[in-house]
């Protein structure tokens, strides 16, 4: 039997079904098939067939990004709420795989970007290693001024490219 | 020489998960990894790699986050091979194929798909099903 669920996003996409030469596209949410051909499922009895497996599934990738003062790897006020809802979420994971990647801005010379964005993400990193967070889970790099949320000429103080992602698995 | 130092530790790190394609992230009962003809009993946070075949016995369950963010899990008396998993991570280009031997299956696709729809594959003895991006589950009947 292969069921289509509802998506956690709200988004349902498709499985194609091949089978003895024949394709079923299931595109709908509770669309099924079984030896082959579509059959109607009952919500409750894919739940109960499938509870174990459903439990079982990771807690999902999560992606959070905190901004910085201008020219340093202070978090802005705003950011230091992001960061603590971001350290409760990442506590609920036993096993955490966490990259952190700092950016820059324009502001300033490409080389001193590199060492701000590395900064940024090191300080971030810091902060999760002090919550208690195993530092071998971790991986923290600096992408200086290369990769801009906002495209600006050079020299631009832009708020939203001073940043740290954090990419959680 | 601190660089040097940084550079090193950057590449030990990298080494030691160079084969790893996933990770454990849910166990529950008795979980086993068969790789290179051995059975490894699986905890969470291990790696998972290309050739692994996941078990799980009658009161077990296990979930898998792979490179690209799909997640596999198992329901009890299950057993799935990784048969190939490739993923670049700059373009999102990748294939996996997974097969379900018996039990029960739930899935999650992830990054893959989302660049080449149906690059996400698990057989069952009698079908192949190809994913298009969404949320499933499948039972080897």
């Amino acid at each position: 039997m292969v069921v289509v669920l509802p998506a956690a996003d709200g988004h349902t996409g498709a499985v194609v079904v091949e089978r003895d030469g024949q394709r079923t596209v299931l595109d709908q949410t509770y669309a099924a098939t079984r030896s082959g051909r579509k059959v109607p499922v009952n919500q409750a009895e894919v739940r109960r067939t499938f509870a174990p497996a459903l439990g079982a599934i990771p807690s999902r990738p999560a992606r959070f990004e905190l901004y910085f003062e201008t020219a340093t790897d202070q978090l802005t006020e705003e950011s230091k709420l992001e960061l603590a809802r971001m350290l409760v979420e990442l506590k609920r994971r036993p096993t955490p795989d966490i990259l952190v990647i700092g950016h820059t801005d324009t502001v300033g010379q490409g080389d001193e970007n590199d060492v701000l964005s590395r900064m940024r993400a090191e300080r971030v990193k810091a902060d999760l290693v002090a919550i208690g967070i195993a530092e071998e889970r971790i991986r923290a790099s600096g992408r200086g001024e290369r990769e801009p949320i906002i495209r600006t000429a050079d020299g631009v103080d832009e708020p939203r490219n001073r940043r740290v992602e954090i990419n959680v698995r | 020489m601190r660089w040097i130092l940084a550079v090193a530790a950057v590449i030990l790190v990298a080494s030691a998960h160079a084969n790893d394609v996933g990770q454990i992230k849910t166990v529950k009962g008795a979980v086993h990894v068969e790789r290179d003809g051995k059975r490894i009993e699986a905890a969470a946070g291990m790696g998972v790699r290309q050739s692994d075949v996941l078990t799980t016995g009658a009161d077990g369950a296990v979930g898998v986050t792979f490179l690209d963010n799909s997640m596999l899990s198992l329901g009890p008396a299950s057993t799935l091979a990784i048969d190939h998993y490739s993923f670049d991570s700059t373009t999102h280009e990748g294939r996996f194929d997974a097969s379900l031997k018996k039990g029960t299956l739930a899935g999650v696709s992830g990054r893959m798909v989302k660049q080449s729809p149906e690059s996400m594959r698990v057989r069952t003895p009698a079908s192949v099903m190809a994913v298009r991006g969404t949320e499933f589950a499948v039972r080897v009947d």
